[in-house]
């Protein structure tokens, strides 16, 4: 068994995962969620703001965080939405701008009487990460003259008041890494004192935690994190409960628990290898 | 070819079969490298660098640079929403049109050291820029959360464990970790057993970000199976109810164990 173990081929490694997150995928299982204090405070930021308030949701993130990031990124979508507050979007990552696209798609499918330039809106991507992002604390129309749409923001309704990004009451920053959350945190949370809260992958995660709760009104980590907030989203709003669509990371959670389980088991059958050949003198 | 309100997309089932054709090429580096691997991975690397320049170009230079500096012919070929007029100090947009310049001798075979002046430009602004972001949010703000009461009480005056503990456990993690880079001192004797503790938590935290790595990885790889299994395939039914499944309660202990 020993030496069965220690020269397997790494292939039934990936053959074993790949089952651990296909089948539940394959059965459509999803588990209940439990809402933890981190993503109910992210909850609460954009439920206790009034009807109307300016959220600003920058995309930070490109097609290969999509399947971690991109089921978060919607449920803030449905939820401003839902809520009736005006949503201006950018991103400042160049490919970041698709994934906004596809928020926009889902406000144009499932709320249709919300209407561009009146309650939702979207700039193009600018490079400069942390520049784009000092330059708009102050001076929104001297980096953004326009919107995607090549209109001047003075004739589109939503924004004609709007001088910088201090007049947002909420700041949603959805990151995938440089630029993303801590330059958010850098240059409008901390030196402005504008609510900002972030969804971010997993790999980010604990660098952000120390924020909380001075810098950052709350953290989603990662697709557990947002399989709660869609969870909370359910709790509040039964209409988005119905909606399969809106279930994407509490599905994605299936995958999760199995696959850490087969993770787990793989560690523990790796030390148990490592021991024995120690004591073998194989190591 | 229609069929009542439903109607046969050339362009999305061929992009739909080239997405997953590409994903199976991908994947097929866990078998071994291969040509298809390496041909995906090209084309990933070559669409994404000609997307970003296109985008550079219209998003970027031509609205906030040729349009500051010209703005009425931007107006009349690109961007009829911009304003044909110049703005005030619009000539400071000089500057950058002669950085740009200087830097694309990095390509000319011989004045390639005109370009480092706005690399060196880019670095200095760049080095000044982030340092007032660390000093002002990871410094002087972490610094500030990180001084915290170490015996809390409730509101109604009552001692509070759960939190008392937690302020004891930030303020040993911060100071034990921070010793640990200490490196000044020899770590021997007290700052020596500081410093282990130190890696104690930094190995809590190393190890609670491989965990969150893993969840992430899982879930791309989620995704792109739903995507295969689902758009491309059709073997995922639309709609199951599995809510039995979400009133056992023995799920929900295992998915927090």
């Amino acid at each position: 068994m020993y030496q069965f173990l220690k020269n397997l081929d790494r292939r039934w490694i990936f053959l074993s995962m790949l089952l651990a997150v296909a089948i539940p995928i394959l059965s459509r299982i999803v588990f209940p969620e439990v809402v933890s204090k981190q993503a109910k405070m992210v909850f609460d930021a954009v439920e206790s703001l009034p009807e109307g308030s300016n959220i600003l949701l920058s995309y930070d993130f490109d097609p290969a965080s999509e399947g971690e990031l991109l089921p978060m990124a919607q449920a803030f979508t449905r939820h401003c939405s839902v809520k009736g507050h005006k949503q201006y979007y950018m991103a400042l990552w160049p490919l970041g701008s698709p994934m906004v696209d596809k928020s926009l798609d889902t406000i144009r499918s499932e709320y249709p009487d919300l209407e561009y330039g009146i309650d939702y809106m979207k700039f193009d991507y600018k490079a400069g990460g942390e520049a784009v992002i000092r330059m708009i604390t102050t001076d929104l129309r001297g980096m953004f003259p326009l919107d995607s749409q090549g209109v001047s923001l003075d004739e589109i309704p939503m924004t004609k008041n709007i001088k910088n990004i201090q007049d947002m009451d909420l700041i949603i920053n959805v990151s995938a890494g440089d630029p993303g959350t801590k330059q958010w945190v850098q240059f409008a949370s901390t030196p402005f004192g504008i609510t900002t809260v972030s969804g971010c992958t997993g790999v980010q995660a604990p660098q952000m935690y120390p924020y909380i709760p001075k810098q950052l009104a709350g953290v989603l980590g990662a697709i557990k994190a947002a399989a709660e907030y869609e969870a909370a989203i359910d709790e509040s709003y039964p209409e988005i409960a119905a909606n399969p669509k809106a279930q994407e990371a509490k599905r994605r959670m299936g995958p999760q628990l199995v696959a850490h389980g087969l993770m787990v088991g793989l560690i523990i059958i790796g030390n148990c290898i490592y021991y024995v050949g120690r004591k073998r003198g194989d190591v | 070819m229609e069929s009542g309100t439903v109607s046969l997309s050339w362009s999305r089932t061929i992009g739909l079969w080239l997405a997953a054709i590409f994903t199976l090429f991908i994947l097929s580096f866990l078998v071994g490298d291969n040509p298809a691997y390496k041909f995906a991975e090209a084309m990933v690397v070559g669409t994404s660098a000609g997307y970003v320049m296109v985008i550079g170009l219209w998003d970027v230079f031509v609205p906030n640079l040729l349009g500051k500096l010209a703005p009425g012919l931007v107006q009349s070929f690109a961007l009829p929403g911009i304003e044909g007029t110049h703005q005030e100090f619009w000539w400071l947009y000089f500057i950058p049109a002669i950085l740009i310049v200087m830097l694309l001798f990095q390509l000319m075979p011989s004045g390639g050291w005109i370009s480092r002046w706005p690399i060196a430009f880019f670095i200095g602004i760049t080095a000044g820029y982030r340092m007032i972001g660390y000093v002002e949010a990871d410094l002087v703000a972490q610094i500030k959360a990180g001084i915290v009461p170490l015996i809390e009480f409730n509101g109604d005056g009552g001692f509070a464990l759960w939190p008392t503990v937690n302020a004891f456990l930030l303020t040993i993690a911060t100071l034990s970790a921070m010793v640990y880079f200490f490196f000044s001192i020899e770590h021997k004797g007290l700052v020596g057993k500081t410093a282990r503790v130190g890696i104690w938590f930094l190995m809590i935290t190393f190890g609670a970000s491989f965990g969150y790595t893993v969840m992430g990885r899982i879930a791309l790889l989620a995704a792109r199976l739903e995507f295969l299994f689902g758009k491309w395939l059709h073997f995922i039914p639309s709609q199951l109810d599995f809510s039995i499944l979400a009133n056992l309660d023995w799920i929900l202990l295992i998915q927090f164990m």
